[in-house]
């Protein structure tokens, strides 16, 4: 009997600490969605990152591991090394990828690690109060740029179009999650990095355009449409690295 | 397999490289750093052959970081590095300390602060066995002084962090790891089952989470009092070796290679009718407090702390002693090794002052 609605086998029957609004919600049903249709909840490792997400290991049905601050690729490597056999995602924001994990996130596409990296890009760090990551647009007015980020912070750069230029990587994307046509080819791109993992291609990593509404100041809708109008303009969505496609067409060759 | 009847002429770092080999270890991750550089070298041409996983990691960050990842699966894990390099690894030892995950880190040391130098030393005494990272916490640190020691007490050190679900270290120095010497290796052991709270995938069990987060004041107070009765329970690892004790003026207290130069210093003393003993703590935590306040508590008139430090393990010394005698320190620092000649002078020194 196939399962058309109702609470995925991989996500905890919980309440989320997640504000009202909030996106994160939707990426953990997302990847539980995914890891029940592939059949792989049951051999499973998440790793946890710091950051609103940390508590994410509450929140999946599947064995987790909390990695410092950054850390979380490392730590994953270290799993995936000991256990080929199993599957392991990282899921990180923002300011744990591309701020202090940067070097972590990067070594692990060069080797090819064969884990899976979820990135939820919302442009700010949430759990400490909404200050300034990376991803942060030009003018936005955070905890730490109360005037409007300028180009003494920084600009904002973008981790998969960096990840799919490392020699490892075998699939990496760029979704979002601020509509429901988006939402469902977000979850394409996650099946696909988890396919890839399971035959062994190499690093996979869906980087994910949320919302944070809380720490932007906007009502959740409005939140949803600053992702769509402000941030696509700066991320823009596709699929940087896919070699599934090259497998395929071997195949085909073949 | 059984222990090796041969003696093998092996450098320190390879060697404690094989002793972990043997010890069950199939999972090293590396970074080079002068003078434990030959150990990665080692391990990455020995873990192909025993169908090991050997990993040169992007920084001592993420070698340690490796290390909780294949750790939290039940395996046995290594890093190792020197000094500046192994400040790297602190966060990565607090969180594992936290998550009650096990491992063995090696700290082959060298001259600080800072970068210092590539010379021998002895000044991260504190940061090994006062925490180094954030929190309460300990591991156990073993101070060999020779080769076969350093093999003896890293085959232990696996067994110890399996034990207490706890890092356990191996502290030496560079001397030490460059230091090549005969030695036996013990037999090859079985590799270890998994462990009933590894990281396996949820199949027909409960998920489970290796995790050193606990948001609630209370929460966390109680998990650091269950961690403080475990660093308790530690304490019967306590190790160490007394030397010419016996009816001693004086004792001489130092570890590692420190400890192997006070011996000659105390055997040459000893030779001139002078009444010294050493006392050499192996495990530099759980220090040996009791044993070295017992030994201090009769005819011992002084006692004499030589390190390659401005002086860390002579705290610990002072708090066994308590006063009972007064306790001297002679150091050098630096990457300055002291040389038996100059340790004798201090004994003769400090025994000169207190017959005045």
């Amino acid at each position: 009997m196939k399962q058309i609605a109702g609470r995925p086998e991989a996500l905890s029957p919980v309440t989320t600490h997640y504000c009202p609004g909030c996106s994160h919600g939707v990426v953990h049903r997302l990847i539980a969605e995914v890891l029940d249709e592939l059949g792989l909840r049951e051999k499973t490792i998440g790793v946890a990152s710091v950051g609103c997400s940390v508590l994410a290991y509450n929140y999946f049905e599947v064995d987790f591991v909390q990695a410092p601050h950054g850390r979380a690729p490392a730590v994953a490597t270290g799993v995936k090394r000991a256990r080929p056999d199993l599957v392991v995602f990282t899921y990180q924001g923002d300011g744990d990828m591309a701020a202090i994990g940067t070097s972590e996130i990067i070594h692990s596409a060069v080797r090819g690690e064969k884990f899976t990296a979820i990135m939820y890009n919302n442009t700010i760090y949430g759990m400490t109060g909404g200050q300034m990551s990376p991803t942060t647009l030009m003018g936005a007015v955070t905890a730490t740029t109360p005037y409007g980020r300028g180009p003494e912070a920084g600009m904002p750069y973008r981790m998969a179009e960096t990840l799919a230029s490392m020699p490892g990587a075998a699939y990496v994307a760029r979704t979002h999650v601020a509509d429901v046509g988006n939402i469902v080819k977000t979850k394409r791109a996650i099946k696909k990095a988890f396919e890839a993992q399971v035959a062994g291609l190499g690093f996979t990593m869906v980087e994910v355009l949320g919302n944070c509404p809380t720490n932007w100041g906007l009502t959740a809708s409005e939140s949803n449409a600053y992702v769509t109008d402000q941030m696509l303009a700066v991320f823009p969505l596709g699929e940087f690295k896919d070699v599934t496609k090259e497998v395929a067409a071997n195949v085909v060759r073949a | 397999m059984t222990a090796d009847m041969e003696l093998t002429m092996v450098k320190g770092n390879e060697a404690l490289g094989e002793a972990a080999i043997r010890a069950g270890c199939r999972f090293f991750f590396g970074y080079p750093i002068t003078p434990q550089s030959e150990l990665p070298a080692y391990m990455s041409r020995r873990m192909r052959e025993v169908e090991g996983t050997y990993l040169q990691a992007e920084s001592e960050v993420a070698a340690i970081n490796m290390v909780l990842g294949a750790s939290s699966t039940g395996v046995r894990a290594m890093t190792s590095s020197s000094s500046p390099g192994f400040s790297l690894k602190q966060e990565g030892i607090s969180y594992m300390v936290g998550s009650e995950v096990p491992c063995v880190v090696v700290n082959v040391m060298r001259g600080g602060p800072g970068l210092g130098n590539i010379q021998p030393s002895q000044s991260d005494y504190f940061q090994m066995v006062k925490g180094g990272g954030h929190g309460d916490y300990h591991m156990i640190t073993l101070a060999p002084s020779t080769v076969q020691e350093l093999v003896d007490v890293t085959y232990l050190a696996f067994d110890l962090a399996d034990k207490y679900r706890n890092p356990a270290a191996v502290l030496g120095d560079g001397l030490l790891g460059q230091t090549m010497e005969p030695v036996r290796f013990p037999a090859m052991k079985e590799l270890p089952g998994v462990q009933d709270w590894a990281l396996t995938g949820a199949k027909d069990r409960k998920k489970r989470l290796i995790n050193s987060l606990e948001l609630s004041a209370d929460g966390l107070e109680a998990h650091n009092n269950a961690l403080q009765a475990k660093f308790n329970a530690m304490k019967v690892e306590v190790r160490w070796e007394e030397y010419l004790c016996g009816g001693a003026d004086l004792v001489v207290t130092a570890y590692g290679t420190s400890a192997r130069i006070a011996r000659a210093a105390v055997e040459a003393a000893r030779a001139q009718g002078l009444k010294v003993g050493l006392f050499r703590p192996i495990t530099v935590w759980p220090f040996p407090t009791e044993a070295l306040a017992k030994l201090v508590n009769g005819s011992v008139r002084a006692v004499l702390d030589v390190e390659m430090s401005a002086g860390q393990m002579v705290e610990d010394v002072q708090l066994a002693v308590l006063g009972r005698a007064p306790v001297h320190f002679f150091g050098r620092t630096g990457g300055s090794v002291p040389t038996p000649r100059e340790v004798l002078g201090q004994i003769q020194k400090v025994l000169g002052g207190e017959a005045k």
